[in-house]
């Protein structure tokens, strides 16, 4: 129909306001549905394997899918410092069932798993049995040893299976001869400070995520200090063994013998002597992990 | 009131790939049909016939130009109530039978049911389809589909009936029973407005033509004038052929069969040529008018050159 | 006007069944009576969960497919065949042919999901335990499957009215099967940056949003529908259907037919 203007600028509007309502509405749907929505189902889904046959042979788009979910998840939980991540386990077990060759849901995934809360999940045995499947089905990937020799030495404290995770990884064509390294300290070594830091050197310089780059380096500079403190404290209890008292400032330390400038801490600035001993660093927001190492392995000497 | 004015109705279609030529499948058309006659729009193919039917019906939209039918705007939804189309070549839903297409039909077109009730069975009788029964459409031959087009252009009783060819396809029974199907709808006085290429149809029911050719009309005209106006001629014969010598130049076609000589003279040319005769002491025979054809002005018009308005 | 829709409606419902749309019914019988036998293998509640979520899952996957498949030639179909020529000829208005076309296809869906309803509750009837309260949420999980009919129908409406069949057979299949992640694309929008991430929104925003209306597995979990989900989820679906058809509406009411 030759129709009028004002004919096509009702409708026109018309629709826009349909569509502007429609807007609206789902926006209440998706507050009501709240941000987990998508993941509802992975309460009811009777297992990866059922949903990797219905999918009908895309199940690596679906495995991206729910990769990203897992993802969102663990970070809004994350950020909430949540205390449970209940999905987080069936959703990576999804993930792997339906792309086992999925290695970076097995690398990242079992170390969300693994860690404390709110950090992580903080169920460092699923972590190992998701480590586990992925080292099953990718028997040639080396790195996912490392990771499962991590999260048997940082979170589970099983020294012995570490070294033997450490072990095996080694023997694999292409892997790096640090982890040769890592197995040895493991054997030995396992409760030196030097063995933590070796480990975290090792995440530091392997990974090319920044994320994690950026923990490893927390966690490596806070083992650093706690070392510095450690030794400086040790360093003050002989000058005063010495002096029969404490001393009220560093240069105190340098004609004993004991120092040869003021001491740094890792990022630079000077480590700061109590009056009763003990040593701090200047700033401990630049350490988010000072004193952990310290309170899990008490009274080193 | 008109039954159908055209006003200026034009159709460019965008062509070429990247469709920047510009193809005017209809220039602007000037028209008006009277109430109450069977007007005929002729034209080879492709000449503009069916984009005029389908720019009326709203099918296509003009590139300018408008139109009224029964007064009102053509696009006028509510005026539809009182004209009847039949579109070239018609196909209908095939899962149909005959009564309920035009039951369907006849509920669109507004008409109550008590009424559909009693005009349907009498407009597939009047197209001569009561035997059909429940039968659906796809089990129809051609002939039968095109009464089926015809009933349910008439069967909310139209005044006015737009038909595109319809006497394409059918077989010389089947257009005799559809000329005479036109014949008795313009008995009843309808006005009827069709386009075809076959003239003959056209010369037996149509009061006035109109000649279409490459999108452009080319000429309008009353039928009986144009069968026995200018242009006609006579068929002369007379005795004595040495006479023709001296009228070579005034007859047509001369042929000579012993003495007697047969030739066509025009229609002004005539009084001259018994004259003549007479002084050359042949014996004049006979003398009879010959009909123009509707074919021969078909054909003068399309070879014109300018546009006619009427 | 209600005459002409109401007449374009009934006979677009006649043509489907005609056609012999109706048909899959036997086809739906058949599967969840062959496979009762097998389900009936394992314990009794594991039976209703899968009787349901297949039952359920066939009720919507036929639906759409037959909405897609009527669909795409609700509009396409008359203007080849040019059977839309003697109706354009009356005074039926473009917009009536285009609504009535989809309430006719929408009137057909909804009685196909009707009896398999039926048959669904009898084969539920059969072979669990009676019938108790909560099972009136498989109603609402049936509910939240037509307002997706209402939805998709529209759709391909829309891409009726201006493409040719295979694509909007194509088209429709997509954006069913991306309405089915919106959320997902919501969660990708909140994760990226820049120009992925308005477009992954207005994406979300446009594209039909099927994933709040899948509450198969939650009912067959026999846990409860919320009542502002159902209210919020019927007006969504009204409002994104008539914003959808009047955009068929508007495309071929301009539209030059061959």
């Amino acid at each position: 129909m030759t129709v009028s203007r004002k004919h096509s600028v009702i409708a026109s509007l018309l629709l826009i306001g349909l569509f502007a309502g429609s807007v609206l509405a789902l926006r209440q749907i998706q507050l009501l549905r709240g941000n987990q929505a998508t993941l509802e189902d992975v309460l009811y889904l009777p297992s990866g394997k059922t949903i990797k046959r219905m999918s009908l042979g895309y199940s690596g788009l679906l495995a991206d899918i729910y990769w990203t979910r897992a993802v969102q998840y663990f970070g809004a939980a994350h950020m909430r410092r949540a205390e449970h991540y209940d999905l987080l386990y069936p959703l990576l077990d999804i993930t792997t069932d339906l792309d086992p060759q999925l290695i970076v849901a097995y690398e990242y995934g079992s170390v969300f798993l693994s860690q404390n809360p709110p950090e992580g999940a903080g169920e460092p045995d699923k972590a190992v049995a998701l480590v586990q499947k992925g080292i099953r089905e990718n028997p040639t990937y080396w790195r996912l040893y490392f990771t499962l020799g991590f999260i048997q030495f940082q979170d589970r404290h099983d020294y012995r299976a570490a070294q033997e995770a450490f072990e095996k990884g080694s023997q694999i064509h292409g892997a790096m001869p640090w982890m040769k390294v890592m197995a040895a300290r493991m054997a030995e070594k396992a409760d030196d400070i030097e063995t933590a830091m070796a480990l975290w050197n090792g995440v530091y310089e392997n990974t090319v995520d920044k994320d994690v780059k950026k923990t490893a380096l927390g966690h490596l500079q806070s083992l650093q200090a706690d070392a510095g403190i450690m030794e400086l404290e040790r360093r003050v209890q002989f000058y005063r063994e010495r002096t029969g008292s404490l001393p009220t400032d560093w240069p105190e330390l340098i004609p004993a013998g004991l120092l040869r400038g003021i001491p740094l801490d890792p990022t630079g600035d000077p480590y700061k002597l109590l009056p009763n001993g003990k040593v701090e660093v200047t700033d401990a927001n630049k350490y988010p992990y000072l004193g952990e190492w310290l309170q899990k392995h008490p009274k080193p000497f | 009131m008109h039954a159908i004015t055209i006003e200026g109705l034009r159709k460019d279609y965008a062509a070429g790939f990247w469709k920047k030529t510009h193809i005017t499948a209809l220039k602007p058309l000037h028209l008006a049909v009277e109430q109450g006659e069977t007007f005929g729009f002729l034209g080879p193919n492709g000449a503009g016939k069916t984009t005029t039917l389908k720019l009326l019906m709203g099918i296509i939209f003009p590139t300018e130009g408008t139109a009224t039918i029964l007064g009102r705007h053509y696009q006028d939804p509510e005026i539809k109530k009182r004209i009847g189309f039949l579109p070239e070549q018609p196909y209908f839903y095939d899962y149909l039978s005959a009564p309920e297409l035009l039951d369907y039909f006849a509920r669109l077109s507004g008409m109550q049911s008590a009424d559909r009730k009693h005009k349907i069975p009498a407009v597939l009788e009047k197209v001569g389809l009561a035997d059909v029964g429940n039968k659906q459409l796809r089990k129809f031959s051609k002939g039968m589909l095109q009464r089926v087009g015809i009933a349910q252009a008439i069967v909310h009783d139209p005044e006015v009936v737009l038909l595109d060819e319809p006497m394409s396809g059918l077989d010389p029974l089947g257009r005799h029973e559809v000329r005479e199907l036109l014949q008795s709808l313009k008995d009843s006085g309808k006005t009827i407005f069709f386009s075809t290429h076959i003239l003959s149809d056209a010369e037996a029911l149509c009061d006035r033509v109109a000649v279409i050719h490459k999108g452009e009309l080319k000429g309008v005209g009353v039928v009986n004038e144009l069968r026995s106006g200018s242009g006609t001629k006579s068929e002369v014969i007379w005795q004595g052929a040495d006479a023709l010598t001296a009228l070579a130049r005034d007859v047509m076609d001369p042929h000579v069969t012993g003495e007697l000589v047969r030739a066509a003279v025009a229609k002004d040319q005539l009084d001259r040529v018994l004259e003549k005769l007479r002084q050359q002491g042949a014996t004049l025979i006979s003398v009879t008018p010959l009909h123009g054809t509707l074919e021969e002005y078909f054909l003068a018009q399309t070879s014109k050159e300018e546009v006619l308005k009427a | 006007m209600i005459s002409r829709l109401t007449a374009i409606t009934l006979n677009t419902f006649r043509e489907a069944v005609r056609d012999r749309v109706l048909y899959n019914l036997i086809v739906f019988v058949l599967i969840l009576l062959a496979s009762a036998p097998l389900f009936s293998q394992i314990s009794i509640d594991i039976e209703r969960l899968m009787l349901v979520n297949l039952g359920l899952s066939a009720i919507s996957i036929f639906g759409v497919i037959i909405a897609i498949f009527i669909g795409i030639g609700l509009v396409a179909k008359e203007i080849e065949k040019k059977t839309l020529y003697t109706i354009l000829a009356r005074p039926v208005r473009r917009w009536e042919f285009v609504v009535g076309k989809y309430l006719g296809l929408v009137l057909t869906l909804v009685t196909n999901a009707a009896f398999m309803t039926i048959g669904f509750f009898g084969a539920l009837l059969l072979y669990t335990r009676p019938l108790t309260r909560s099972d009136a949420s498989l109603l609402v999980a049936i509910y939240f499957i037509l307002l997706e009919f209402l939805i998709i129908t529209a759709l391909t409406l829309l891409f009726s009215s201006f493409s040719s069949p295979i694509f909007s057979a194509l088209f429709a299949f997509a954006l069913f099967v991306i309405g089915t992640f919106s959320e997902d694309l919501k969660n990708f929008a909140s994760m990226s940056h820049g120009i992925s991430r308005w477009g992954a929104s207005a994406a979300s925003w446009v594209i039909p949003n099927f994933a709040s209306l899948n509450v198969i597995s939650q009912v067959a979990h026999k846990q409860p529908v919320g009542g502002s989900l159902v209210l919020f989820n019927t007006a969504y679906a009204l409002l994104y259907t008539a914003t959808v058809t009047l955009g068929a509406v508007l495309i071929f009411e301009r539209r030059n037919l061959k």
